[in-house]
């Protein structure tokens, strides 16, 4: 530890590691380095830090860019207007997915399994859990939307509009209150007449906006979007076409009129 | 002379490996980055100036304290698993090690820190993107390296060396 007195003070030690001296000073820090081994090991250690961070992430300037962090395609998603939270975007996400592998989204949650920080795994949990559930998919049936509506409204905090997606086949379960990473979140629960499940995961949004993403688990796939102070996470079978079809309509119509609260 | 997009798209490799070391997952990480993208395009025409590379790493720094800030206010009893744990990339041995040992410093710290060493920023340049003073950043690169130091060494952290 260099003292009150020493030639060379540690602020001098940090910025002899980091390049910042003008190469007269480094010279005489170097040369006092030689001579105060105590403070050169500190140095070096320090070096050493800096070297272990560049050999563990130096590499990932060198792997290639993701198709869905190309400007052309975030670029796309910008311009599609009304939709152009899925729409582009979207296409960006599907052609990461096949172009630069599976690897970014199915490799991570293989070995970072699910991460309950996060809105998207909490919403894909809920849909793995409760989709294989025959008798008690959930708390309150679609029968009872107008109470689902209010009760869910009050307790998220703010103006559910619960998606009526009859014309795409799909009819409503029904909904449950979750624990989500924001607060409460609502799980709305939709059929088609093949037994295929839907399921959309609401919850009030941790980040201010954000492009809308396509992910892929085992069996399952979801839309995760996020669209002004609520965030969006449509999850369905791996069929990209479908989900695709069903996020729009969710869309548009959770969007419909201006948000009256 | 490059345009304005030019210049993002040249910075999307290294806001890649800062977000990666940031976040040390690499989903969380590339989301930062899009989002990073999507905000820079968005205010292209509030940008003034030419350092398109500061300004692109002050946005991706600022999202993810956002982040990070959702994070804390989960209630408590929520995070069963840590997210922030070390990602899967690092088959080297050290490296589980240096990757835990970011995880334990604070956020401003980390950040200083590896924009750089990593990123190889200037002093002035990281002081101008965490919008502090030089000094601020001295201090927070000292202590950062102080903890990993501690840290590697497995010391406990309360073991703190008075300046």
């Amino acid at each position: 530890m260099t003292t009150s007195d020493s030639p060379v003070q540690e602020d001098e030690l940090h910025a002899f590691v980091d390049g910042e001296l003008p190469p007269e000073r480094r010279e005489f820090v170097a040369a006092w380095l030689t001579a105060n081994p105590e403070q050169a090991v500190l140095v070096a250690g320090w070096q050493a830090q800096a070297e272990a961070i560049r050999v563990r992430y130096g590499s990932v300037s060198d792997e290639p860019v993701p198709a869905k962090l190309k400007l052309e395609a975030l670029l796309r998603g910008e311009r599609n207007g009304r939709w152009r939270w899925l729409a582009g975007a979207a296409a960006a996400a599907l052609v990461a997915f096949f172009v630069g592998g599976a690897a970014g989204w199915m490799a991570a949650s293989a070995a970072a399994p699910a991460s309950s920080g996060s809105l998207t795994a909490d919403a894909l949990e809920a849909h793995r859990l409760y989709v294989v559930e025959m008798r008690h998919p959930v708390e309150v049936p679609g029968s009872e939307r107008a109470h689902m509506t209010q009760w869910l409204s009050k307790r998220l905090g703010y103006q559910q509009r619960i998606p009526d997606l009859q014309t795409l086949g799909l009819t409503l379960v029904g909904g449950r209150l979750l624990p989500g990473p924001s607060g409460a979140a609502a799980f709305y629960m939709y059929e088609g007449r093949g037994g295929e499940r839907f399921t959309l995961y609401c919850a009030k949004a941790m980040k201010p906006d954000s492009a809308p993403r396509f992910k892929v688990g085992a069996n399952y796939a979801a839309y995760t979007w996020i669209d002004g102070k609520a965030a969006y996470v449509l999850s369905g079978p791996d069929d990209r076409d479908r989900l695709k079809q069903v996020s729009e309509a969710v869309y548009d119509q959770v969007n419909k009129p201006p948000a009256n609260m | 002379m490059p345009t304005f997009r030019q210049k993002v798209e040249a910075q999307v490799p290294a806001l890649r490996r800062y977000a990666r070391a940031l976040t040390r997952d690499r989903d969380n990480a590339d989301d930062l980055v899009q989002d990073t993208l999507v905000r820079a395009l968005r205010s292209e025409h509030l940008f003034q100036g030419d350092d398109v590379r500061g300004w692109l790493y002050t946005i991706l720094t600022n999202l993810n304290r956002n982040r990070l800030r959702s994070l804390a206010r989960r209630p408590p009893l929520m995070p069963i698993e840590d997210n922030d744990a070390p990602d899967f990339a690092g088959p080297e041995s050290g490296s589980r090690d240096i990757s835990r040992a970011l995880g334990q410093l604070a956020n401003e710290q980390r950040e200083t820190l590896l924009l750089v060493v990593l990123e190889g920023l200037s002093y002035r340049e990281v002081a101008t993107i965490q919008g502090v003073p030089i000094g601020t950043v001295m201090s927070r690169l000292a202590r950062a390296r102080q903890q990993i130091r501690a840290y590697l060494d497995g010391e406990r952290p309360a073991l703190r060396r008075v300046k």
